[in-house]
This record gives structure tokens, C-alpha cells and sequence, in this order.
């Protein structure tokens, strides 16, 4: 499997990246670089073999159901770019 | 103050109590130490005012006799940890001017044990390189030079923090690991550096890369040192659902109980092609040593080895693609303004994020993508299971198992690859670690033919890190290191 | 009965498939400890953990995961004592950490039904086809400002149900009787409030048309429906918009539609899905959810009875209408309003005072039951009254208006009025005589065959007593004394 620049724009798009043209073809190649060394795991049989997603034992730890946090506004907007009235701003959307 | 700089933390401790000095002169000599290397640019941020006041505090609890276990040791943190109303960045230009107002589990635990906060360390943006050369404060250095004068990485993506143990700009340092950032870049800069197991300490503040395989540890310049700081920085943290509640043994105590008896396991697919001569006979002398020191060397295989670093760059990348959406310009550090949301966010993430890691969260997208998840991510974790496989076989018969830290010594800053497939090399040994979530640590066993350290990892069971501070402390002592980087803070160079 | 809709070139089936996202009732969000109260000032009820400040973690709420069990119990699914939460990926303004934690393909509860009771008494049941645990996300404002939205995250993070019916539904009634149901259910179980106008309960509905027994159709899903007759009002119109499309030799796009509350219609989104590719991977940061076996006992053996099984037996064991027992159970504080009003009094009697007189008074007064005056016990003892004769029907229509007014009981509203029965003898034939002295023309006419009179005395002799008399007594004394 290979990556074409089509297919870069399009990651590109899902990843929110504003690629330059230029630099999409440099990365046609660079990714492919990657992906074809990738493939070496096409000689592993893993037929019978469970996905492992996790190394953890142990099991999902569960929290109570007690309101521990929140009222911290000022912290929530520490380090924000734009806000007005307590909320975050972003260009405007259409739906 | 040379004087000063050559303890190691154990020594400085006990200095400490004996009040032959004092946290504040402790701390000064290595904020001195700072400055004198700040060539090495292994420091992205100095927090002098911090550090003096955390000083005196700590002068004061010795005093009182409470000090904790690293009282008055100057830290260095590696920027991937959030520290409360300092600036934490990822060495990334799209953290740019982020001040949590939160302080990560491990470095609380380390404040809380009476560690001292020199400055933020450089690192591989988002820990993302083998070299610290992705850094947006530019690359830090190794104290260590090449024969020629040229410049040489550290290491990455810890590289910073290995870089100032070994030039003595920090007593004990943090970092993480993900694939061998810990272990690759102490190999390179001849210190000390571990990975615990998956779960030994907390993720919690700690800036994510891959979630399933982060993990912090400690760099020092001797394996007792390391002990230490492991001991000060490890916790059961509730914050985080992959955090282990399995008690740290006694780390101290493990120090000096030797190997005799141990089985220790020598994988023969740890023999590479390419790999340097110097370090195969590098890890013959550290078979050698062990089992003059009473333990059993077994060959043992790990049939799934070469296959453990194409899946991690399916896996790490996959977690970092998501891990990493949420620097969007929206509620915090770099902000590209542009008419719509989408714009905002494609020109933010294209001017925050540096090539290396723009090239990762494209290639996690695709591997995560539809049409592609079964054939990449899923053969990977699939890959991954049989690698963990391999490892639990291994320990049935042996109690850990010994290889090299790194194929090569450390490379020339700047050293041109067409092909990023051969930064990741640097991380053969180590990635597998980080897959199957064991133990591992790095500890320098000797210098190349042109004066650069080596070193040699040994890998244990999950959560017997003991086992590797015995088998640690061995080669420590057999080795004899003694050699020091030119470029040290009071060397002579 | 059929659910077809008649086109130009013929009949349509409609086909309906329901996905209900239900707010968790729970006092902390899903995975970060910051309230899930309504109405909070902006961002108040967010943590670090809700704005994806780098290197925050999520931790599982317990109750989440207990409370959608207590759900996957009461809609009759099995519960999946291993599941995975998994990250949904994509970017948008009011989802902070640029993925969704959900459940992809292994959700915490699996296939069940639920039981549709129709208008005629019968009952049809919906397949379930899966429950899922899931993060809310946080709301954007677009109407503050002419270039910007505006952020709250207040919502983001706190926990949902969605619940995904199979497309067993075909009409719009159908989906709203699923949803009430699916509603009562929840409210049964204290699982989720099921309050619309707060947004607690909404609908995504998918609908296609095709004709009877063809293949099902393109369907589209519209999305945040918020109340009963939105959720019709999107399917109608909906249904008619694909049948003037597909009669007219068009095709039906699949895809995601909005629908606008004012005019009742719906349209494409405009931010386009062709681009979504949601990237699901198992959240690396949490573990999978796996139960214990006996904690589903334990939740099983807690639940409270339900409604389908209270109908059955309202119906089986009182011998109450389909319709009344459909009635009293659909909320469980009207099931237990009853039970406590009918234990020991005639069961169908108390159901007809409820749902005629009780229900009559709360509707023309806009009250909920809870905030009503008359107790189950004092509708009981009104019923009491009328069971052992002190009151009539009549009288007891006054008496529960004014309990209804004043809360006060019906045994003292009949002391302090004086309405209690007259079933005296003598006292009524006194009145019977008087009566009959006063009517010895109308006497005569009865004797004489004019039977229908007997009505006439009987109101006489009523409005004598104002009312009071025991009618029965006085119907029997009084032909005794015409007749005889």
C-alpha cells in the first residue's frame, strides 16, 4: 500500500494541517518511505492472534460519583488565545 | 563548586544531613553550572528564583529533620511535564507560552520529597526523535564531543536531560519513554537512565505522545542515584486509570544483593546486521562481568524482535495523531488566525507542529483510517501481543535479560539521512521494552575507540525493577566508568 | 392497521430507527469530577480534564457504568461484562480534546426490547439494538457575534446513554410512542431524568421510505430532536420530502440533516460529511470496562418494577382497562400514586377516579402530581367514602374539588359540610311523605300507569335532602310507598 498526494491531502484535511502543495509531494515520498518498511510486518502470521492494546493488568479503576472538581474558570481560561464572557471564541461556524 | 558538582545524589544527601552544605550552596553551584554550559542549550528554561526559594525550604526541613528522600538534590525537567506556572511546551512552538496552572504526579512527587527545580530541560518536540534535534529551541547537545571537535547529539527524546546529568548542569534529571527515550540518549551521554514498567509512574501531566506506551523515569550519573529518584517519582496515582497499584520494593535495599544465582537471558536477535563491532564486544564484556559475579547467562530467543519497530511506528504515531488534536488554537498556546474554524485550525497545527511531528500524526491518521485500520493498527497490536509473547516466554526461564542500549555511539548534530526510517534504528533495542510495557534501564559500560560511552540495557520483569538495580549496581561496579564528557560544567575543556 | 402513506404512484412504507442520547443521572460527569448541573455560568462546571489541558487523563465514573447497566436491565438487553471505550476522532469547536470517548464495537450492553403499548390495546415490540457509554459535547454559540462562535464546555463531558433502536418503526406515531416509553423507562429506573427541554433526552432519527416489501431505502438521519412533536414533526416531513423526491425519479441522499423548530422542515448540514473518517481506536489512556457477573445481580435484584410489568398487572390482577392501566404506569410516581391510593379500596373504582377526576383537575390546573394537594391516601379514603355508602358519586365529585382546593381530607370536608349520606329510614320516608302531600295530582298519574313519573319523585325526594339521601334507599322506600 502507497500514498499518493491525493491521499496526503486528504490525511492532511482529516488531520488539520494545512499542507503547502510543495511540501505534499515531499511527504508522497516520505510516507512512502515509512509505509513500505511498515510492510515488513506482512511476514508475521498473526492469523489466531488477539489484538493487544494495552500491557496494563490490572482493571478499569472506577471513580465515585462525587463532584470533585469544576468552578475554576479562571483556570480553564488561563492560557486562552481569545474569550469573551467566560467562553471560549473560534471563527464563526456554520453547521 | 567542582567539588560540589562530583557528588553523586547519595553523597549530596548525606552531605546534606552532615550540613557539610547547605541545599542553597548545593543549588547554586548547579544553577553556576548551568550557565557555564549553556552552550549544550539542554536547558530550554532556568527557573534560578524557583530553585533558590525550593533551597531554602528544602535547608529548612533538613533542618527540622524532615527531609525527604531527594531533599535539597537539584532536578532538571524535561519539558514534556507540566509544572505549575512555569511554561511547559513539549519543546513544541505550539505549546508556545502555555503556563498550566497544574503540577504533574511525578514531579509533585519529586517536589513533595524535597527535590529542587533547576529549569525545564530541552527534548524532542512531543518527544518525538531519537536525536533531540525536533526541538523548536533547537537542538541540545552532547557533552560529550567526536574526536574531531564536531558537535554530537544526546540522544533523544530525552536528550536534554541526559545531556545535563552528564555535564553536571543537573544531579538528577527526569524524562520519558516511549520507544528508548530514556535509555537511547543516557547510552549516548554514558549516565543512567531507566524506564519502568508500564504503570510505575503516574502519566498524569505529562504531556501525552503515545499513550499505551509513555512512561516516565529518572536520569542520574550512578545506578544507586537512580534508585533514588525512582523511589521519590514512582506512585499508584487514582488520576490515572493506567496507573499500577503494585508497592515499589525497596530499591536501596536491591543495590547491593548482587546477581549470584540469577539467570540472565542474552537474546541472539539482538545480533543486527550493521551493528557496531565495538558494541557486540561491549556486551560479550558485559556477559563476562555478570557471570564472574555468579550469575547464569542463557541464550534465550525473542523471534518477534525485528518486528517490533515497524509496529511501533504504526502504534506510537496512531495514539499521537489523537493525542495531539487538542492543540487547535483554541483554548490554549499557538493561535493562527484565519476567517473560518477549519483554517484556524489547518494553519495553526501547520505553523505549531514541527516536520517530524506533522509526519507522525499523517501517518497515525492513515494507519487509523478507514480501509486501512485492520491492515496497519490492527496488525500491529496483533504484532504487539506476539512481542509481549516473546517476553513472557523468555522470563519462564530467566529473571532478565541483558543487550546492548544502542547499536552505534552517538552520531554528529546535524548528521543528513534521506530516509527517516534510519533515525528510527536508534531505538532497535529499546522499543520492544516499551511494547510489552517491561522494565528497562541503560547503564554505561564503557567508551568506543573514539572516546564516546556505550552502554548496556538490561530488561526485567514487569514491575521488578529491583532485579535491574542489582544487576545495574554489577555492571556499574565492573565497568568501572569513570570517564567524564569534556564539556562538563568545571571540566577543563 | 396499516402505517402506509399514499403517494401519487402509490403506497409507501415508512421505515424509522431511533438513536436516543440520554443524559446519565449522576452528580459528576463521565470522566472528570466537574458537575453536570444545568444552568451554570460559562465554563463553571468544567474541569482540566473536560478542556484537554495537556496531560489530563480520564477516570471512569462507577455510577456511569452502573447506571447503564440498571438501563441495558430494564430494556430486557444483555449486558456485555466486556466492553471498550474508544476514541472518536474529529475536530470541532466545542470538542476540546479532538476525539469522543465512546463505545465503538463493543458497547456495555447489547440487543434487548422494549414493549410499544398502541392506542388499541395492544402491545408491539422494538428491537434494541445496542446501549453505548459516551461523552457529551460542549455547546457553540453562533448568534453572539456576526464573525465568531462562542464556547461553553459545560456539557462536554458529561456522560450519555445512546441507544439505538433497530429500524423496527414505521410511522411517526410509532416513534413517538417509543421514545415516551423509552422515556418512562429511564425515569422508572432514576437513570436518566428524561427532561427534553434541557436537552437530557434527544432523538437522532433515521428514516427511509420504500414500497411494502421492497429492500429498506437511502435514509437520512436527522439530529438533535428535543421534543415529541419535533421528533414527528422531522419524520413527516421527512417522509414526504423523500416521497416527492423518489416519485419525481430522484434519489435519496444518505446524509446527515438539521431540523428547524421554526417552520417544522429539515435540511442538509451545510459543514459537509464527506470528509468524516472518525478513526476509532480503543482509548489508550483508559482500559476495557470489565464486570463482575454478580455486580449485574446485585443491580438486577435492585431494580424497581417497571411499567410493563405493573400493566400487566394492573390488568391481570385489578381488571383494569388496557387504557387505564397504560395510563397510571407511565410514570412511576403515578404507579405509585395508585398503589397507594387503591391498596384496600376497590382498585377499578380508584383508577376511574384517578384518571377521570385526578387527572381532569391537575390537567385544568397546569400541576404535576407530585406538587398536588390530594394524597394517595386521601383519594383512597374519598373512594372509602363512596364504598361504604356515606357519600353518593354526585356528592363526592364536590367533596373531591374542594380536597382538590384546600388538600384537606374527604372525611372532614363531608363532617364539616354535613354531607354525609342519608340512609336513615325514617328520616327519608318523612321526606317521602312530604313529597308525596305536596304531588297528589302527579301521585295519581303514576298510579295510573304513568310509570316514568317514578323519576320525578325520586328527584323530589333528593332535592329534599339536598342530596344527601342514599339514593338506593330512597328508590326502594319510595316505590314501597307508591306502589304500595
Amino acid at each position: 500500500m502507497s500514498v499518493d498526494k491525493a491521499t496526503v491531502a486528504r490525511i492532511a484535511r482529516l488531520a488539520r494541517i494545512n499542507v503547502p502543495e510543495d511540501r505534499q509531494e515531499q511527504l508522497v515520498g516520505e510516507l512512502n518511505g515509512i509505509l513500505d518498511w511498515i510492510a515488513e510486518l506482512d511476514e508475521v502470521d498473526t492469523g489466531a492472534v488477539e489484538p493487544l492494546a494495552s500491557v496494563t493488568g490490572h482493571g478499569l479503576p472506577r471513580r465515585s460519583d462525587e463532584v470533585t472538581d469544576g468552578n475554576r474558570v479562571d483556570e480553564v481560561l488561563a492560557n486562552v488565545p481569545e474569550t469573551a464572557g467566560g467562553f471560549f471564541v473560534v471563527p464563526k461556524v456554520v453547521e | 563548586m567542582a567539588d560540589l558538582l562530583s557528588l553523586s545524589a547519595v553523597e549530596a544527601r548525606a552531605a546534606l544531613d552532615a550540613g557539610e552544605v547547605s541545599a542553597p550552596e548545593l543549588t547554586g553551584a548547579y544553577l553556576a553550572a548551568i550557565e557555564e554550559t549553556g552552550a549544550l542549550n539542554n536547558y530550554v528554561a532556568v527557573t534560578a528564583d524557583k530553585a533558590m526559594e525550593m533551597a531554602e525550604a528544602s535547608q529548612a526541613r533538613i533542618k527540622a529533620g524532615e527531609a525527604g528522600l531527594i531533599e535539597g538534590i537539584p532536578v532538571g525537567v524535561k519539558d514534556l511535564f507540566c509544572t505549575a506556572g512555569v511554561a511547559s511546551t513539549a519543546c513544541s512552538k505550539i505549546l508556545e507560552g502555555f503556563t498550566p496552572t497544574y503540577e504533574s504526579t511525578v514531579t509533585a512527587n519529586l517536589w513533595r520529597e524535597g527535590g529542587v527545580m533547576l529549569g525545564k530541560i530541552n527534548c524532542d518536540e512531543f518527544a518525538m526523535g531519537s536525536a533531540n534535534e525536533t526541538s523548536a529551541f533547537g537542538p541540545a547537545v552532547n557533552p560529550w564531543q567526536a574526536a574531531d571537535g564536531a558537535d554530537l547529539v544526546p540522544g533523544g527524546s530525552s536528550g536534554g536531560s541526559a545531556s545535563a546529568v552528564a555535564a553536571r548542569s543537573a544531579l538528577l534529571a527526569t524524562g520519558t519513554d516511549t520507544g528508548g527515550s530514556i535509555r537511547q540518549p543516557a547510552a549516548f551521554c554514558g549516565v543512567v537512565g531507566m524506564k519502568p514498567t508500564y504503570g510505575r509512574c503516574s502519566r498524569w501531566g505529562i504531556v501525552a505522545f503515545a499513550s499505551s506506551l509513555d512512561q516516565a523515569g529518572p536520569f542520574s550519573r550512578t545506578v544507586a542515584d537512580n534508585a533514588l529518584m525512582m523511589q521519590a517519582m514512582a506512585s499508584h496515582d487514582l488520576k490515572d486509570s493506567t496507573s499500577a497499584d503494585t508497592p515499589l520494593p525497596d530499591l536501596m535495599a536491591a543495590l547491593d544483593k548482587g546477581v549470584k544465582g540469577m539467570k540472565i537471558g542474552v537474546p541472539s536477535e539482538y545480533v543486527m546486521d550493521g551493528m557496531d563491532s565495538e558494541v557486540v564486544a561491549l556486551w560479550e564484556k558485559g556477559q563476562a562481568w555478570l557471570r564472574d559475579a555468579g550469575a547464569e547467562l542463557v541464550e534465550i530467543s525473542l523471534p518477534h524482535t525485528k518486528y517490533a519497530l515497524p509496529a511501533y511506528y504504526i502504534i506510537a504515531p496512531a495514539e499521537a495523531s489523537s493525542n495531539l488534536a487538542r492543540y487547535d488554537g483554541v483554548r490554549y498556546g499557538l493561535r493562527v488566525e484565519a476567517d473560518s474554524l477549519d483554517d484556524m485550525y489547518g494553519e495553526t497545527r501547520a505553523a505549531g507542529f514541527g516536520d517530524e511531528v506533522q509526519r507522525r500524526i499523517m501517518i497515525g491518521t492513515y494507519v487509523l483510517s478507514a480501509g486501512y485500520y485492520d491492515a496497519y493498527y490492527l496488525k500491529a497490536q496483533k504484532v504487539r501481543r506476539l512481542i509481549k509473547q516473546d517476553f513472557d516466554t523468555a522470563y519462564e526461564t530467566v529473571d532478565a535479560i541483558l543487550t546492548p542500549a544502542t547499536p552505534t555511539a552517538a552520531f554528529p548534530v546535524g548528521r543528513k539521512v534521506d530516509d527517516p526510517v534510519t533515525n528510527f534504528l536508534n531505538d532497535v533495542f529499546t522499543v520492544p521494552a516499551n511494547l510489552a510495557g517491561l522494565p528497562g534501564m541503560a547503564v554505561p559500560a564503557g567508551l568506543n575507540a573514539d572516546g564516546l560511552p556505550l552502554g548496556l540495557q538490561i530488561l526485567g520483569r514487569p514491575f521488578d525493577e529491583a532485579t535491574l538495580y542489582s544487576i545495574g549496581r554489577v555492571i556499574e561496579d565492573a565497568a568501572a566508568f569513570d570517564a567524564v564528557p569534556s564539556r562538563r560544567a568545571g571540566g577543563a575543556s | 392497521m396499516s402505517n402506509l402513506v399514499e403517494g401519487r404512484t402509490g403506497e409507501w412504507e415508512v421505515v424509522i430507527g431511533l438513536e436516543v442520547h440520554a443524559q446519565v443521572s449522576t452528580s459528576a460527569k463521565l470522566f472528570s469530577g466537574a458537575p453536570t448541573a444545568f444552568g451554570a455560568d460559562p465554563n463553571a462546571n468544567v474541569s482540566l480534564v473536560d478542556a484537554a489541558m495537556p496531560g489530563m487523563l480520564p477516570v471512569i465514573n462507577q455510577e456511569c457504568v452502573r447506571q447503564a447497566i440498571r438501563t441495558g436491565l430494564g430494556l430486557n438487553a444483555e449486558i456485555n461484562l466486556f466492553s471498550v471505550f474508544d476514541r472518536k476522532n474529529y475536530f470541532y469547536a466545542d470538542l476540546p480534546q479532538g476525539y469522543q470517548i465512546s463505545q465503538y464495537k463493543q458497547p456495555i450492553v447489547g440487543e434487548g426490547t422494549l414493549r410499544l403499548d398502541m392506542p388499541d390495546g395492544t402491545t408491539r415490540d422494538i428491537g434494541i439494538e445496542r446501549l453505548h457509554l459516551e461523552q457529551d459535547a460542549g455547546k457553540s454559540m453562533h448568534d453572539q457575534h456576526p464573525s465568531k462562535s462562542y464556547i461553553d464546555l459545560n456539557r462536554t463531558g458529561v456522560a450519555l446513554m445512546e441507544i439505538v433502536s433497530k429500524p423496527d418503526m414505521r410511522s411517526a406515531a410509532e416513534a413517538a410512542a417509543y421514545v415516551k416509553k423509552l422515556r418512562s423507562i429511564l425515569r422508572y429506573l432514576g437513570t436518566c431524568d428524561g427532561n427534553m427541554e434541557e436537552g437530557s433526552l434527544r432523538a437522532d432519527v433515521n428514516v427511509s421510505v420504500r414500497r411494502p416489501g421492497d429492500e429498506f431505502g437511502t435514509r437520512t438521519e436527522t439530529k438533535n430532536l428535543n421534543s415529541m412533536r419535533f421528533i414527528q414533526q422531522a419524520i413527516d416531513y421527512e417522509v414526504a420530502r423523500q416521497i416527492e423526491i423518489i416519485e419525481d425519479g430522484g434519489e435519496i441522499d444518505q446524509e446527515t440533516r438539521l431540523f428547524d423548530t421554526g417552520t417544522g422542515t429539515t435540511r442538509a448540514m451545510r459543514s459537509k460529511e464527506d470528509a468524516h473518517d472518525y478513526r476509532y481506536f480503543p482509548d489508550p489512556d483508559l482500559l476495557p470496562l470489565v464486570i463482575d457477573q454478580s455486580e449485574v445481580d446485585e443491580l438486577s435484584a435492585g431494580l424497581p418494577e417497571l411499567p410493563d410489568a405493573i400493566r400487566d398487572r394492573l390488568t391481570s390482577e385489578y381488571g383494569l382497562s388496557a387504557y387505564d392501566a397504560a395510563v397510571i404506569t407511565e410514570e412511576r410516581e403515578t404507579a405509585a400514586f395508585y398503589e397507594a391510593a387503591s391498596a384496600g379500596r376497590d382498585r377499578k373504582l380508584v383508577a376511574n377516579w384517578m384518571t377521570v377526576e385526578l387527572f381532569g383537575a391537575l390537567n385544568k390546573s397546569g400541576e404535576s402530581l407530585g406538587a398536588c394537594k390530594v394524597s394517595p391516601e386521601a383519594l383512597g379514603g374519598l373512594v372509602g367514602l363512596i364504598e361504604d355508602g356515606t357519600i353518593s358519586g354526585k356528592i363526592a365529585k364536590d367533596v373531591f374539588a374542594d380536597m382538590f382546593e384546600t388538600g384537606k381530607d374527604a372525611a372532614t370536608i363531608v363532617e364539616e359540610k354535613g354531607l354525609k349520606q342519608v340512609s336513615d329510614s325514617g328520616a327519608i320516608e318523612a321526606m317521602i311523605d312530604e313529597v308525596i302531600a305536596a304531588n297528589g295530582d302527579k301521585v295519581e298519574e303514576y298510579r295510573g300507569g304513568k310509570d316514568k313519573l317514578f323519576g320525578f319523585f325520586v328527584g323530589q325526594v333528593m332535592k329534599a335532602s339536598k342530596g344527601q339521601a342514599n339514593p338506593g334507599m330512597v328508590n326502594q322506600l319510595l316505590r314501597a310507598k307508591l306502589d304500595g
